[in-house]
């Protein structure tokens, strides 16, 4: 596997505009002859739909939900960044730049994330035109706020619904582009498998979710905008239909994995309540500009938290980061939840959960101001577990929520696989070993709105395609390995359902297994357990999971099994990297490398480098490649937050 | 967070496609944590059916924190159930009694066509925004976004027609089967902002005639729609949608 990252030459900040003029173009007349898949309609999707439609190209979209519109994007609450500078504090490309690769610790690539924060301010300017609501001044002007402990005022948002009113923005604009028959919609259809033609990807194999037809789709390139993979853990913030399986179909035909173990975990979720919880909830984490974190100092303390006199708590982040207190990032801040709670200080019905006080700041500031702030948080907090905020501390607990890792792509969004690209969360490309706040809409619209269509320009314009149709060997082939793996998960459920296993019974383990080993802290002996363990939960899916009813209808189970079946092949890549790689660096923390303090020690000269995965055949060991970092306008700094 | 649980009695709509007639099943559930979400009690049913063989009930869900808009059952008469503003997957079982009978059926129109059990086809609310709902502006060459100013209190009233999460709740509840509260919605966010004003004329007549033609009904002033929004949205919504298309007509 060859990794070229084709970054541009020149200095940094001309190496966009070099590489676009140097960049092949399609005659605006020429671009109608080329068709385009776009696999997800998220942010990233659903802004490259319309913007490639838009330009001229035959468009194919597709999606799992019954609309575009439902995508997992319309989730983010807290905003969206850019490097408008329009409070005049300070900031700048360079600054949003600098503080993004800061943020990541320094294992993203210069290049990239430089054009994400170029490309910053075209985003806004983009959404407010399409009648975005964002938050105004009195004046008229729109409004900024400090997010995610950034020193700078520069993100937008549309209360605390920002991701909601940028993908009904791109939605809009795909919803144009489809009555004007330049993008074809395919809704509930689950992208099965990816087709190659000569080295190319040249299509995708479907299924209908609402009939269970399998289909094959011819194209001269196709997007994936898949989103990330979070719900390999089962209980994660992400929607309970986001999945690897595009991705990993991608990477079983020849397209690198990068960085699998890189997983953010964020510190302010409702915690788990019981077995049957299918989900969790995240609470925006500007909860933490006011609230404070503490545990009872004697562990197994079980009195409820008003009872617990001052002098009895522990403000553990306070106490332990005094420059940030509260507001250290969200890797620090999830890790020493965990350690509060391993210690038996947790509290809550489980013991999994530390409080986030807000008396101290309704005493200071007066319950109206608290409730202005954060009064949809608290209504949904309450509404979820029946405690009110104003008299009683939240509790929060960390989960899941954005995988940093993804598909390996070079500068040009193209993963491995000619002709395959990926943007937005489901590639790997610009937020290294950890997301800052208010980063992923930004990303997944730069890579849809304002970079893609550069990329499939340059590839359609350099590269003389032939014509495929969906008939081809290639297509029925491919078609019947999809027929064959949905027979093969409907083996085990021959003969009913005694002695079986249900699909979520089996991916509650897997989560388990990766929460325990592969989680917020990782250690050798740990991962290597999870190692030897995972092929069991394989082979007790393969055995004995049962999935009632068929392959041809409506089959809920059946999707399920699916996507558990591609996770449990996932989760070995994962655990693999985290084994790699022994260093600790942004969101892994590898327990022994750390500083005296217990903070996570990088190791540059051992792990400057982005770890990619080549698929090497069923049963066999994956093969990992470097991508070395190379840090040209930037000096790799120890993060300190004390 | 309560401990408590409680025993249902489950009366669900089961159809098994859209060509097959559908009917009422019985179900029994016994120890529901009071703090589950309504879509994890079905959750629960559909391992317990899952086990026993048999096949579990469909239902649309995705997001479950409310925004998605994918998930939509009407409990005992009433769109995503008892409590106010919140959507099945926010709907709590602590607001149900112990020993409860819950009728589930789906949201039920004209223009939304059952697929399977909860599953309906809500795609005539994609049409509807397909024929008119949005700028007409491609990517690249917008102005600055500071150009336009626009004051808070008119970002804010559009912001709260913008909320809307298309779940369908308004339809399903309205005796007429009527979509102009989300149709309203969407004509209101974009013509109260300056974006909005080249097209408005066009998009509420293109609007209005594709929520028509889809088979939705027409309003009369019951305020269903609003009583059931999972958002909040107003009727003022239905009233401006009425005057924009009432202004198109007239005065082109």
């Amino acid at each position: 596997m060859e990794l070229k990252s084709n970054v541009p030459s020149g200095p940094l900040a001309e190496k966009w505009d070099n590489h676009r003029f140097a960049s092949k173009l399609v005659n605006p007349a020429n671009r109608r002859k080329y068709k385009v898949i776009i696999v997800g309609t998220g942010l990233a999707g659903a802004s490259a739909s319309a913007t490639l439609a838009e330009q001229g190209y035959e468009v194919s979209a597709f999606c799992i939900q019954d609309s575009p519109r439902r995508a997992h994007s319309i989730a983010a609450q807290g905003g969206i960044n850019a490097a408008k500078n329009y409070q005049n504090d300070g900031d700048s490309i360079q600054r949003l730049f600098y503080d993004t690769i800061k943020g990541g610790d320094f294992r993203s690539r210069e290049a990239n994330v430089y054009r994400l924060a170029q490309v910053s301010n075209n985003i806004i300017d983009q959404c407010v035109a399409q009648g975005v609501p964002f938050a105004r001044e009195y004046g008229g002007t729109l409004a900024n706020r400090s997010f995610g402990g950034a020193q700078v005022s520069r993100t937008f948002y549309a209360r605390g619904q920002t991701g909601q009113q940028l993908l009904l923005g791109a939605y809009s604009a795909l919803s144009r582009q489809i009555k004007t028959g330049k993008v074809t919609m395919h809704t509930r259809q689950e992208m099965m498998e990816l087709v190659i033609v000569d080295g190319r990807a040249r299509g995708i194999v479907t299924r209908d979710i609402i009939t269970g037809e399998l289909a094959s789709h011819s194209a001269d390139a196709v997007i994936l905008a898949t989103g990330g993979y979070g719900n390999a853990y089962f209980l994660s913030t992400n929607a309970m239909a986001s999945n690897v399986t595009a991705a990993w179909r991608a990477h079983r035909k020849g397209a690198g994995f990068a960085n699998p173990c890189f997983v953010q975990i964020h510190p302010t979720c409702i915690p788990v309540h019981g077995s049957f919880q299918s989900k969790l909830t995240l609470m925006s984490e500007s909860l933490r500009n006011d609230g404070r974190v503490w545990v009872p100092k004697k562990p197994g303390d079980t009195r409820r938290p008003g009872s617990i006199p001052e002098e009895e708590r522990d403000y553990y982040l306070e106490s332990k980061y005094p420059s940030f207190g509260n507001l250290v990032p969200r890797d620090v801040a999830s890790r020493n939840a965990k350690e509060q709670c391993d210690g038996g200080k947790g509290v809550g019905t489980t013991n999994l959960a530390v409080y986030l006080d807000f008396a101290e700041a309704i005493q200071r500031d007066g319950q109206a101001t608290i409730l202005k702030k954060y009064g949809n948080l608290f209504q949904m907090y309450e509404k979820i577990t029946d405690s009110n905020p104003l008299q009683e501390p939240m509790m929060i607990y960390p989960a899941v929520h954005y995988t940093m890792g993804g598909l390996w792509v070079d500068y040009n969004l193209m993963t491995t696989i000619p002709g395959l690209f990926a943007i937005g969360e489901c590639n790997f490309s610009d937020h290294g070993a950890n997301r800052l706040g208010a980063s992923a809409l930004m990303q997944g619209l730069a890579d849809g709105y304002f970079i893609v269509g550069t990329c499939i320009a340059n590839y359609l314009g350099s590269n003389k395609l032939a014509t495929v149709d969906a008939t081809e060997q290639q297509f029925t082939e491919t078609l019947r390995e999809v027929q064959d793996h949905i027979a093969k998960l409907l083996k085990s459920s021959e003969g009913g359902p005694e002695g079986k296993l249900t699909v979520d019974e089996i991916h509650k383990e897997l989560g388990l297994l990766l929460w325990d080993h592969c989680g917020m802290a990782r250690n050798k002996e740990g991962l290597e357990k999870a190692l030897s363990e995972l092929p069991l939960i394989q082979k007790k899916f393969w055995d004995r999971v049962y999935i009632p009813g068929t392959g041809e209808e409506l089959n809920q189970s059946l999707e399920r099994a699916g996507r558990l079946a591609d996770f449990l092949e996932f989760a070995e890549i994962m655990i693999r990297d985290a084994l790699a790689r022994e260093e600790s660096c942004g969101c892994h923390l590898r327990e022994e490398s750390q500083t005296e303090e217990n903070e996570a020690k990088r190791d540059d000269a051992g792990y400057s480098h982005v770890s990619v995965w080549e698929y090497m055949g069923e049963g066999e060991e994956p093969t990992l490649h470097k991508e070395e970092l190379i840090f040209e306008n930037v000096t790799p700094s120890q993060r300190s937050y004390k | 967070m309560t401990i408590d649980t409680i025993d249902l009695s489950l009366e669900i709509w089961r159809q098994k496609d859209s060509k097959a007639s559908g009917d009422f099943e019985t179900y029994s559930l016994q120890n529901i944590s009071t703090g589950m979400s309504f879509l994890e009690m079905l959750d629960v049913l559909n391992e317990n059916l899952t086990r026993e063989g048999k096949d579990p009930v469909a239902f649309d869900h995705d997001c479950r924190e409310g925004i998605c808009g994918m998930c939509g059952a009407v409990i005992n008469g009433i769109a995503h159930g008892p409590e106010p503003e919140t959507t099945l997957c926010q709907l709590h079982m602590r607001h149900f009694k112990n020993g409860a009978t819950l009728v589930i059926e789906p949201f039920r129109s004209r223009a939304f066509p059952i697929q399977k059990d909860l599953i309906t086809d809500r795609s005539a609310l994609d049409r509807i925004i397909q024929a008119g709902g949005y700028v007409s502006v491609n990517t690249g060459g917008t102005p600055d976004g500071n150009g336009i100013p626009i004051s808070s209190a008119t970002a804010e009233l559009s912001m709260d027609a913008a909320s809307c999460i298309g779940c369908g709740a308004c339809v399903a509840s309205c005796p007429n089967g009527a979509a102009m509260l989300f149709t309203g919605a969407k004509i209101s966010q974009l013509s109260l902002l300056p974006q909005g004003q080249p097209e408005r004329t066009e998009r509420a007549l293109a609007m209005v005639a594709a929520m028509d033609s889809e088979g939705f009904g027409n309003c009369t002033n019951e305020r269903e729609c609003e009583a059931v929004c999972p958002k909040g949205i107003s009727i003022r919504n239905i009233a401006r949608m009425n005057k924009e298309f009432a202004k198109a007509t007239f005065f082109g």
